[in-house]
């Protein structure tokens, strides 16, 4: 009866939409730590649904069309706005970042991606989610823009602990840089989920730089889902460099020095012991792809 | 211009539900599929998991396929949303509900409005999608009943209506 009664899920909250990004910081300096920004809401309103999050106040974002430009100056740089589905689609995305491009498709459902930004996922800082681990493999930089003024951190510094970013509560992320991929690059992405579109059990984000005839100049590799935030893999990284790409032996020890340190939870879908395995067979099988010239 | 002040208020929404205009009233905490059912009496758009992860409230809004559970009403305020009530002509069904009838693309029919909206959005896209593009575009919409087996049936089904070819 009280549902029907209410027919609402959210609790009671305050409202307003920020034209701009100026607005929106106004808005922020006066309401911190009470406040929220609502991009795409595919992770907030289902927390308001559920009353995990109760902001006493949304300032929607959605309608500030100075955070939703794509451009390309050398590097990549993707307004915080801009949805997963445009990505996606988007030419310049996918010739300047083709990593993010291959994990889009794994990032939810169509439905979620026709709302999910690129910028509100990095900011959620979900460690199991596709879209920091991929911007962590890419060395993304994060334009972060407060009343103080703007600055750039990258994504190590980014990415603090679960659900928690470098942006204090007066800031918002307003865009991402990612440098322009070397014509050697090539690159896989992977996952292990129940279902297509779920979180990942294990992912990984990998992009290798090759030198004429195979050998491994640089390897970037990422891990969603093995620790608290996006999981570089620095020591697989260091293993594979000047090592062939097509040589199995080489391949393995990179991928069973890939884990390291990593100390992931246990759930009900996995082990933690079941997910370093599961990191270091999706690792093999990316690198094997690529090596084999299809792209994963 | 001074900026927007925060409020909980009740406000006007106006918005083109199926190529007409339609208005209602919502607090800011009202969903969307909430003030389709309720404000607008939309009772086609079924409300399942109310969390974003079963697809059953899934409507387009502005030509794409969205999950209304998830989105404030007051967030749609000027877009144009299309629900399942648009989609047959008077009594002739739409060739993808047709499909879904054929195919038995639906036993207790829940998740069916929500499924429906997705496959327009699939052919739309992709007018002749592979078993696996079917599956892999779908798999955000949960049905319980069926197995899919049906439901791919009347993809493919719908596929080859749209195309002319049945």
């Amino acid at each position: 009866m009280w549902c029907m009664l209410e027919r609402v899920k959210p609790p009671r909250f305050r409202y307003c939409e920020a034209r701009s990004v100026d607005e929106a910081l106004a808005l922020l300096a006066e309401h911190g730590d009470d406040a929220k920004l609502l991009a795409g809401g595919q992770s907030l309103i289902p927390m308001l649904n559920l009353r995990v999050a109760r902001p006493a106040v949304l300032i929607d974002v959605n309608r500030i069309a100075e955070l939703q430009t794509v451009e390309t100056n050398g590097a990549l740089r993707i307004g915080a706005l801009v949805r997963q589905r445009r990505a996606e689609r988007s030419e310049p995305v996918r010739a300047g970042a083709p990593l993010l491009g291959q994990a889009l498709r794994f990032v939810g459902h169509p439905a979620i991606r026709t709302r999910g930004t690129i910028g509100g996922s990095a900011a959620h800082a979900d460690p199991a989610a596709e879209i920091p681990c991929v911007l962590s493999a890419l060395d993304a930089e994060f334009e972060l823009r407060g009343g103080a003024g703007a600055r750039v951190v990258g994504a190590s510094e980014f990415f603090v602990t679960t659900l928690t970013t470098a942006l204090a509560p007066t800031e918002l992320l307003a865009a991402i840089r990612i440098p322009a991929p070397s014509a050697r690059a090539r690159s896989a992405f992977l996952e292990i989920a129940r279902r297509h579109g779920d979180f990942a059990i294990a992912a990984v984000a990998v992009s290798v730089e090759l030198a004429e005839g195979g050998a491994i100049e640089r390897a970037r590799i990422c891990f969603a889902n093995l620790a608290d935030v996006p999981y570089r893999a620095h020591a697989a990284e260091k293993a594979l460099r000047g090592a062939r790409i097509d040589d199995e032996r080489a391949v393995r020890e990179a991928a069973e020095a890939a884990v390291g340190d990593a100390s992931p939870a246990s759930d009900l879908h996995a082990s933690a012991r079941d997910r370093l395995d599961l990191a270091k067979v999706l690792l093999r099988r990316a690198l094997g792809a690529i090596a084999a010239g299809g792209s994963a | 211009m001074s900026a927007a002040q925060p409020s909980d208020a009740k406000r006007l929404v106006t918005l083109t539900v199926n190529g007409l205009e339609r208005s209602g009233v919502a607090e800011p905490r009202t969903l969307l599929v909430d003030f389709l059912r309720h404000e607008l009496g939309l009772t086609g758009t079924h409300v399942g998991c109310e969390h974003g992860v079963c697809g059953a409230c899934t409507v387009r809004m502005d030509g794409e396929p969205i999950r209304a559970c998830i989105v404030l009403a007051v967030q749609a305020q000027g877009a144009s949303i299309e629900t399942i009530e648009g989609l047959a002509d008077g009594e002739a069904l739409h060739p993808i509900q047709q499909a879904f009838r054929e195919a038995h693309g639906l036993q207790c029919g829940f998740c069916t409005p929500g499924m429906v909206l997705a496959v327009q959005s699939l052919l739309e896209e992709n007018a002749d999608p592979s078993e696996q593009e079917i599956r892999e575009y779908l798999s955000g919409n949960v049905c319980r009943c069926t197995g899919y087996v049906g439901i791919v049936a009347a993809v493919q089904r719908a596929a080859r209506k749209l195309a002319g070819a049945e």
